[in-house]
């Protein structure tokens, strides 16, 4: 039911784990369904220098999330949110139907982990 | 090492019982229903498979109907009692533990103006009966509960709740897929009006399934058409399956008890070392329950990526998550026992059967907490459920 793609990010997931000094984060989601994504995203000069995600969901959550940070990694905010969930679902050779949209928060929680990056920024 | 722990999903063909189909899949290839030796020889066939079946759950061989499958013969039970009974009465009563082969002809049922009461269980997935009495009314036909539930394993008091149907006159009917050939079932002992069960359930082939009706029992047919079964289910029949069925129900009548105290013991061994792990809920009724079958729900994480990490690992398990449903959402037999839908995504379920070993056990009781350890290293909850709402609501699941 999943792709090659999709069962490597699954089984062997990159960047997980906390950003204790995040300049972004982004959470999408809800335990109530089934699949939560918290997205930390770094920015230097508006580039995107560091992502890690933690995913509480089924293989194709997970894979998502993994795809979406390394997908991120040293491009320019504009460039990120430009990343759809459909180019996530591509980047893994593709999603099952029934998962393409519960399970496919990745682009969702990058767009607030660039929203909240923004806004801390106004602040200060 | 492999380890297939999914038996309530489906059971291996045995080798006699392939044996005993063969012939049917070849030279005896006759039609039941023809008056030369190659049909006779299939009916015959055919009624020695009734009655190795009506051995097995003690019943005449006259009360078994052979259907397709245990959802054909829940099907059947359900559409077949309501419109039979329907001048008398229109109202049906089901329960939150039932399979979609009883809530989904539940549903058709209302459409077609019949009213349908579900009874919720306990946290441990028991129906009390008086829970039962209290949802009859005087216009209650049917009352339909499952004998035992196949995702958290807990036996349903039947034969209580059949009583309380036969005082007031209302036909009573229990899926019996998942109790058939794995623990001892007598009709006339739990006296119910009709009972499903499936082949596939106890080594026999998939494509097989019975429906018992107790004598005298009027039913519609589901499939109409010519006088097979009696009248009350047309259709040339799988002569091969059928065979299979019968064969599989006489060998699981001899060895019943063997089987049941060996899958027990590996099941106690496996909820033993499970629950020494942290936050691991063990779901259905600590003793009243199916004796190979161990379900679970592992907190903060989720049913789908635990079963897709056994399987690397060559475990074969199953889950009420809502990923691994096509419908997205969580079980709603958990649901109804109270358990609250996050927990609900990390249930899983180990159902064991004659071929399992210790060996095995002790395999996945080293596997499994470093998954589950894994799976939480992953996790935004490994620590807790803390900040549950943030992110919004279920948007996505529209």
């Amino acid at each position: 039911m999943y792709t090659k793609e999709v069962m490597d990010h699954f089984m062997n997931p990159r960047n997980v784990g906390e950003m204790p000094d995040a300049d972004g984060i982004g959470v999408e989601g809800n335990p109530v369904c089934g699949d939560v994504m918290k997205l930390f995203i770094k920015v230097k000069d508006d580039r995107i220098v560091d992502a890690k995600f933690q995913t509480f969901g089924c293989g194709a959550a997970i894979a998502v999330s993994s795809m979406i940070t390394e997908m991120v990694k040293g491009k320019t905010l504009d460039e990120a949110l430009e990343i759809s969930k459909e180019k996530v679902a591509e980047a893994l050779g593709g999603l099952p139907p029934q998962k393409m949209h519960c399970s496919n928060l990745g682009a969702d929680a990058l767009r607030k982990a660039i929203e909240d990056y923004k806004s801390k920024k106004r602040q200060n | 090492m492999e380890c297939y722990f999914d038996h309530v999903a489906t059971n291996p063909l045995r080798e006699e019982v392939l044996e005993a189909m063969m012939p049917f899949l070849r030279e005896e290839f006759g039609n039941p229903l023809s008056v030369y030796p190659l049909g006779i020889k299939a009916r015959e066939a055919i009624e020695n498979a009734r009655a190795q079946v009506a051995g097995l759950i003690n019943s005449k061989p006259s009360e078994i109907v052979f259907t397709s499958s245990g959802a054909e013969a829940n099907n059947f039970a359900l559409r077949g009692i309501a419109l039979a009974r329907q001048y008398e009465g229109k109202h049906v009563i089901v329960t939150r533990m039932e399979h979609h082969s009883i809530l989904n002809p539940a549903r058709f049922l209302e459409k077609l103006g019949f009213t349908v009461t579900y009874v919720n269980p306990d946290k441990y997935g028991f129906i009390d009966p008086d829970s039962i009495k209290k949802a009859i009314t005087d216009e209650t036909i049917l009352i339909s509960v499952i004998h035992a539930s196949p995702e958290v394993g807990t036996i349903e008091p039947v034969k209580e709740i059949a009583q309380i149907a036969k005082e007031r006159n209302i036909t009573f009917h229990t899926d019996g897929v998942a109790t058939v050939g794995n623990i001892p079932v007598d009709v006339k002992d739990l006296g119910v009006d009709l009972m499903s069960m499936a082949a596939h359930q106890f080594y026999g082939p998939k494509g097989a399934g019975a429906l018992y009706i107790r004598e005298g029992q009027r039913i519609i047919p589901l499939i109409f058409g010519g006088i097979q079964e009696g009248g009350r289910r047309a259709g040339t029949e799988n002569v091969p399956a059928i065979v299979g069925m019968g064969k599989a129900a006489e060998i699981t009548k001899e060895e019943l008890h063997r089987k049941m105290e060996h899958v027990k013991k590996l099941r106690d061994r496996l909820v033993d070392g499970v629950m020494k792990i942290d936050n691991v809920h063990f779901t259905g009724h600590p003793e009243n329950r199916l004796p190979g079958h161990a379900s679970f729900c592992v907190e903060f994480i989720e049913g789908e990526g635990m079963l897709l990490m056994l399987s690397a690992k060559g475990i074969y398990a199953a889950s009420g998550s809502a990923c691994t449903s096509k419908a997205l959402k969580a079980s709603p037999v958990l649901l109804s026992m109270g358990i609250p839908s996050h927990v609900a995504h990390g249930s899983i379920v180990f159902s064991f059967g004659l071929e399992n070993t210790m060996e095995q056990i002790e395999y996945t009781l080293e596997e499994f907490p470093q998954i589950i350890k894994r799976l939480r290293e992953l996790s935004p909850y490994a620590k807790g459920w803390e900040g549950l709402e943030e992110g919004g609501t279920c948007i996505q699941k529209k």
